[in-house]
């Protein structure tokens, strides 16, 4: 026992093996995240569709207690058993409750359980592969959308740093110094799956479809590489973790009420950063192919667009990878624009005094928390704006936002120049 | 002129530059989520709904006691109110009924029945609900008022060999409709 631990320590000590062994860490817990968002956010939109339409959504997809029925239990009796343990009246207010929530039927989880259901559904469904296809792209399209958001998320920080006793951890897989050009790179490559996918169909509607998300991505790319420039000027690194940290010292971007914040520089700069911030956020749109920019698999005018001939778990992985680059580009707002792990008003800087690893996991909830907001955002805009026509997506890019975001960066400048 | 021109409306700037619109169609959808998870959805009480949204959450409550009198469920086949078996099987609704479901084997009436003007009654008579598509046709058809749509509406299967209603369901389903019909009264 003593030479293992002993052996571990001596491990820990060598500072390559503590960085092997972090970031292997690290990214397990990142892969967990996105994966866990992925079919978190799933559940989001089908539910907040729901809501929005007047209709509760999937809320049906429990564990249901006949399944306990081999085991010598009858559906209804859990519940009864379980009142009469703790001396509940069977017509009480508890249990009234209990029956409300649906727990003499099932272990309830409110439809969370639907997205891997759907996908377990998916999984055991025929895969069809039309003959006509062109069978090595064919296969290599699902896996170009879903492995850039993940790579990219690499960059992102999820919390402050923390010490050990054999070195100091930084929350984020990988401490770039270019983090967004990163991002924007790495989920750039996800347009080769679209167009891949819509070219090796050899069919009509996907063919279309994978031009359609081939010129909308390039176009949005650019647009999104200008919008970000005139932030990357305020804070004056590309180094992700450095921007939340002079986010978390002198206030987020858009809400600068502390520290270094409330200057009036930050404040005259509230203009061309919120105007940033919207044209930012409509590229992620445009990028993570979400309504209203879902011109690649626009089902009324392209059947299904580049995924039409995809079935079963391919069709799942195109899903997958839309939902990932969702919170992805998620992640990228949060982390640019809405403070990242931050969470504000000096709270960071107490909280690291009091406890590093507290702070550590306050910070990392309080990223989730931020993240599953703008994940709601993004559905929430999903079902209020109807989808754009082909040419006013493309103008919308090429007249407006490019023009917009170069004289944004010239503003920037101007009011970094002349307000102190 | 075989088209009219739509006079399409002027957007002024502050529509075209579609951040304040967003803004107001964001929070059109964000009162009809919080309303409908507060379960005070507008016309909610139209549809009788109970849940979340407009919705009616099935399986707990039910659509029973607001089905229309002409709700068309599963046919069925009525007794007049002396008992008789009103059917005569003439089988027209078999022959008019699009989906082929209904078969009926006639047989003849016992001489010595209080109504034996009739001659004929079924010996079999079946639906097969897999193949009934409600259409109402054989209820339309049929000339002694003897077949009706039910307003049942639950038909679960777990066996197809079970969807062929026999004679006796039917009955057990329509049971005794009013009204005398005299038609057949051998005093007249």
């Amino acid at each position: 026992m003593e030479t293992i631990l002993t052996w571990c320590c001596d491990v820990l000590r060598n500072p390559q093996w503590f960085y092997l062994i972090t970031t292997v860490l690290k990214l397990a817990l990142v892969f967990a995240v996105i994966l866990a968002f992925v079919v978190l956010s799933v559940w989001i939109e089908r539910r907040v569709a729901g809501w929005i339409q007047d209709r509760p959504g999937p809320n049906r997809a429990g564990l249901p207690l006949f399944l306990l029925k081999p085991f010598g239990s009858k559906e209804k009796q859990p519940l009864s058993k379980l009142l009469q343990f703790f001396g509940c009246p069977p017509d009480g207010v508890v249990a009234r409750l209990c029956r409300w929530l649906r727990f003499d039927r099932e272990i309830p989880t409110f439809g969370l359980i639907q997205p891997c259901l759907d996908g377990g559904k998916l999984f055991l469904k025929q895969e069809i592969t039309p003959k006509y296809v062109r069978t090595f792209y064919f296969i290599l399209a699902p896996m170009l959308v879903l492995g850039p958001p993940l790579v990219a998320a690499a960059v992102v920080p999820f919390a402050s740093g923390a010490g050990t006793p054999f070195g100091h951890i930084d929350m984020c897989v990988a401490n770039l110094d270019i983090g967004p050009l990163w991002v924007f790179a790495v989920s750039g490559l996800s347009v080769y799956g679209l167009t891949l996918a819509g070219w090796s169909s050899n069919s009509k509607y996907p063919f279309l479809g994978g031009l359609r998300a081939t010129a909308q991505f390039i176009s949005y790319e650019v647009a999104m590489g200008l919008s970000v420039i005139p932030l990357l000027m305020v804070y004056g690194t590309l180094n992700l973790q450095e921007i939340v940290q002079s986010q978390a010292d002198g206030g987020w971007t858009l809400l600068p009420l502390w520290g270094e914040g409330l200057s009036l520089q930050r404040w005259v700069l509230f203009l061309p950063l919120g105007i940033s911030f919207l044209m930012f956020a409509t590229c992620i749109f445009a990028e993570a192919n979400r309504t209203p920019f879902d011109m690649a698999e626009c089902e009324t005018d392209l059947v299904g667009g580049y995924h039409t001939e995809y079935s079963s778990m391919k069709f799942a992985s195109f899903f997958m990878g839309e939902y990932a680059a969702m919170v992805i580009g998620s992640a990228m707002v949060v982390t640019l624009f809405l403070g990242g792990w931050s969470i504000g008003f000096g709270a960071d800087a107490w909280l690291a005094n009091c406890n590093e690893w507290l702070a550590v996991l306050c910070q990392f909830a309080m990223f989730l928390v931020k993240l599953l907001a703008f994940i709601f955002f993004f559905v929430w805009v999903r079902w209020t704006l109807p989808r754009f026509r082909w040419d006013q997506v493309m103008k919308l890019c090429w007249l407006v936002f490019i023009e917009l975001a170069v004289v944004n960066i010239v503003l920037t400048a101007v009011i970094l120049y002349f307000v102190h | 002129m075989s088209y009219i021109p739509i006079k399409r409306p002027k957007f002024s700037l502050l529509d075209r530059i579609y951040v304040v619109e967003l803004a107001k169609g964001l929070w059109i959808t964000l009162r009809h989520l919080v309303l409908s998870v507060m379960g005070k959805s507008r016309s909610r009480k139209d549809f009788n709904s109970k849940g979340v949204g407009i919705c009616m959450p099935f399986p707990e409550q039910r659509w029973d006691a607001h089905l229309p009198s002409y709700y068309r469920g599963a046919p069925s086949l009525v007794r007049g109110e002396d008992g008789r078996e009103r059917c005569v099987s003439c089988q027209l609704c078999e022959f008019i009924c699009p989906a082929r479901a209904i078969r009926v084997v006639p047989g003849s009436v016992d001489p010595s029945s209080p109504t034996p003007k009739q001659e004929k009654a079924p010996l079999e008579f079946e639906i097969d609900m897999l193949r009934c598509i409600y259409c109402g046709m054989c209820q339309e058809v049929c000339p002694e008022q003897a077949i009706f749509l039910s307003n049942q509406y639950l038909l679960t299967l777990t066996d197809r060999s079970k969807a062929v209603r026999t004679k006796e369901d039917l009955y057990r389903l329509g049971g005794t409709r009013k009204g005398l019909i005299n038609k057949w009264n051998q005093y007249k």
